[in-house]
């Protein structure tokens, strides 16, 4: 029963070591382990019957049209969700595209620049802090930051939200990615005459490039399905939207929000089609970014 | 002067060049990392400032009664925090109260118990966990949870608890929809589970294998070893875990919005609709004008330094054994 190979299975059932075991002994043991295995056991099975749902629900709903025609208006018979999967797909990328370059600089000067120094210490663990922080606050703040300014939602509203949100996991990643980098090879660098940030970019984020795009597809994977936070900065939208991205941008998390309790059928359709191409994107990324990590440590 | 000599003065001065201008690169560099992280404090720096900020009038208005007062009325522009301070509270503590015991489970599974063809698989479908949208547990929890909380445990429970003194009072659904606060602790348990498992399985697995062999060495069984080798070396660090799982309760909006009812009125059982600070934000932020729009941000705010301090008392003991 046990991990290490070395262990002799002294504490499974060996008839002869339990013989002379105390009754109550042997009940607190078997509690513990029968607990433990039910407890994996539920948590298990909530994944796959969360699953089986998405896929049974949102396979029936499932059709060409879901990914051609936009959201249909109240009341309204058929329609798609192209707008919002578009609009979902304009928003992740710009809250990426701002959060990728800060995210790996601030994760570079924690890693190269800031060892030891209080303000990094203080910042890197500020970082964890912002990493579960209320995405809906985030939302709030972005709100008072952006959308009263300007006097209406917006996709750049919702880009920065998520942009917000996305920041601390790469920074997380690329600061643990960047420290695993071994000194030897910066002091091979800086040996040949190299000012530390040639060595920082020529050196040590090839070393550690591996890592930090798996931080980003982390974030990805944390921005693509997260709702409250566009709640009151892109909201939502029924129809298709112009390139300057001012007013309520169509994306995937609040249409399915909306629609997943509506009166009407075809709509609690889409909100399950959505559901499930939401829900297969991000686990898509989170086991890319997984397989590359193991494969990266591995190395 | 010959071609030659040329060739070499140019190459001089643009080593020369060269090298200002990396000195010069360098410094940018070094300088866009620094305003880069500094931007990470703006960041959190300024979260707090606008909360403040846009909270102040709902907080002069009504002054210490803010926090107590149970009014949530738009017409007479009155509002109290208490219900949803109250709802946030009480579905974070069911949360935890289910969650725990399920993280510790798979924390000592994976690490103590688990055969070792299964446990990267099931680690894996842990992390999933992790993955899966709040909103997705939100409609999990509405059409799938809901209707099955309702016929097999409120219907059940109330009949049984209905009159019962205190009991009657905290376990009685008045009307058995199933969606509560107790429904929405318990969707948050299995939301916080793979965080709380994930760094409890860190700190387990960090405990030198030696301790554990020398304890089952002299006969200890595997809850002897969990109670008096591992909890008293990972203690301190598995409460920090569980603390970080309580700052994600308590922030969690879109999965609780679905399941907790969304009822402005504070009530005595945790069977009946209640709603969280998340939620009420949620709900109403959108169509708020006024002092409603402060008194929400007021209650984003009480939110923001409850978490904050959550989450920095969680992350001094999670890192306090990671120091060691």
């Amino acid at each position: 029963m046990h991990a290490e190979p070395p262990l002799p299975p002294i504490a499974s059932d060996v008839p002869s070591a339990w013989g002379r075991v105390r009754g109550s002994r042997r009940i607190a043991d078997k509690v513990l382990k029968a607990s433990a295995w039910i407890a994996t056991g539920i948590s298990v099975v909530v994944l796959f019957w969360i699953l089986g749902m998405l896929i049974i629900q949102g396979g029936s709903s499932l059709s060409w049209s879901v990914f051609t025609q936009a959201t249909p208006g109240p009341g309204s018979e058929g329609g798609g969700l192209a707008n919002a999967i578009v609009g979902s797909f304009v928003l992740t990328f710009l809250g990426i595209a701002v959060a990728t370059p800060i995210g790996v600089l601030a994760g570079t000067y924690l890693a190269e620049y800031g060892r030891g120094s209080k303000l990094a210490a203080l910042i890197g663990f500020l970082n964890d802090i912002l990493l579960s922080a209320p995405s809906i606050l985030i939302g709030l703040f972005v709100y008072t930051l952006v959308v009263q300014p300007m006097g209406t939602y917006s996709g750049w509203a919702g880009a920065i939200a998520l942009a917000i949100i996305a920041l601390p996991v790469i920074v997380r990643t690329t600061d643990d990615m960047l420290g695993l980098v071994p000194g030897t090879l910066r002091e091979a660098g800086v040996a040949l005459g190299a000012p530390t940030s040639m060595v920082t970019q020529r050196v040590t984020w090839r070393a550690a490039r591996a890592g930090i795009v798996t931080g980003i597809l982390l974030a990805l994977a944390r921005i693509a399905g997260e709702t409250a936070p566009l709640l009151f900065t892109a909201l939502n939208n029924n129809s298709w939207f112009g390139p300057q991205l001012i007013g309520g941008i169509p994306n995937l998390p609040v249409t399915i929000f909306q629609f997943a309790s509506a009166p009407y059928e075809n709509w609690r359709q889409l909100a399950w089609a959505g559901a499930l191409i939401i829900t297969a994107a991000i686990l898509l990324f989170s086991v890319t970014a997984r397989y590359a990590l193991g494969r990266d440590n591995a190395r | 002067m010959s071609a030659g000599t040329e060739t070499v003065v140019y190459t001089e001065t643009a080593a020369r060049g060269r090298t200002m201008s990396l000195s010069t690169r360098n410094t940018i560099f070094r300088a866009l990392c620094l305003s880069s992280a500094l931007l990470v404090l703006a960041v959190l720096a300024g979260i707090l400032l606008s909360m403040v900020i846009g909270g102040w009038p709902a907080f002069r208005a009504f002054g210490l009664g803010f926090f107590t007062g149970s009014a949530w009325d738009t017409q007479s522009d009155q509002y109290g925090a208490w219900p949803a301070i109250a709802g946030t509270l009480s579905s974070a503590v069911i949360a935890l109260a289910i969650g725990v015991p399920l993280s510790l489970g798979v924390a000592i599974f994976l690490t103590q118990l688990a055969p070792r063809w299964i446990r990267t698989p099931v680690a894996t479908a842990i992390e999933l966990l992790a993955a899966v949208p709040s909103i997705i547990y939100g409609m999990w929890g509405l059409f799938i949870f809901v209707p099955l909380f309702a016929e097999y445990f409120q219907v059940p429970v109330s009949n049984v608890t209905e009159g019962l003194p205190i009991v009657g009072t905290i376990l009685y659904a008045r009307s058995p929809t199933g969606l509560g606060v107790a429904t929405a602790g318990i969707i948050l348990a299995f939301m916080i589970v793979p965080f709380i498992a994930s760094i409890a399985r860190d700190m387990l697995a960090q405990i030198p294998t030696v301790l554990r062999e020398s304890a089952y060495g002299i006969g200890c069984t595997t809850w002897e070893v969990v109670r008096y080798v591992l909890v008293p070396q990972a203690g301190v660090s598995i409460i920090g875990a569980i603390m970080l799982g309580l700052g994600r309760a308590l922030g969690e909006t879109m999965a609780v919005t679905f399941v907790i009812g969304n009822a402005n009125r504070l009530s005595t059982s945790i069977l009946d609709p209640g709603s969280t600070i998340a939620s009420r934000i949620a709900n109403e932020f959108n169509e708020a004008i006024g002092l409603q729009m402060n008194a929400l941000i007021a209650t984003g705010c009480i939110l923001f330094l409850v978490t904050f301090v959550v989450l920095v008392v969680a992350r001094l003991l999670v890192a306090r054994m990671k120091a060691v």
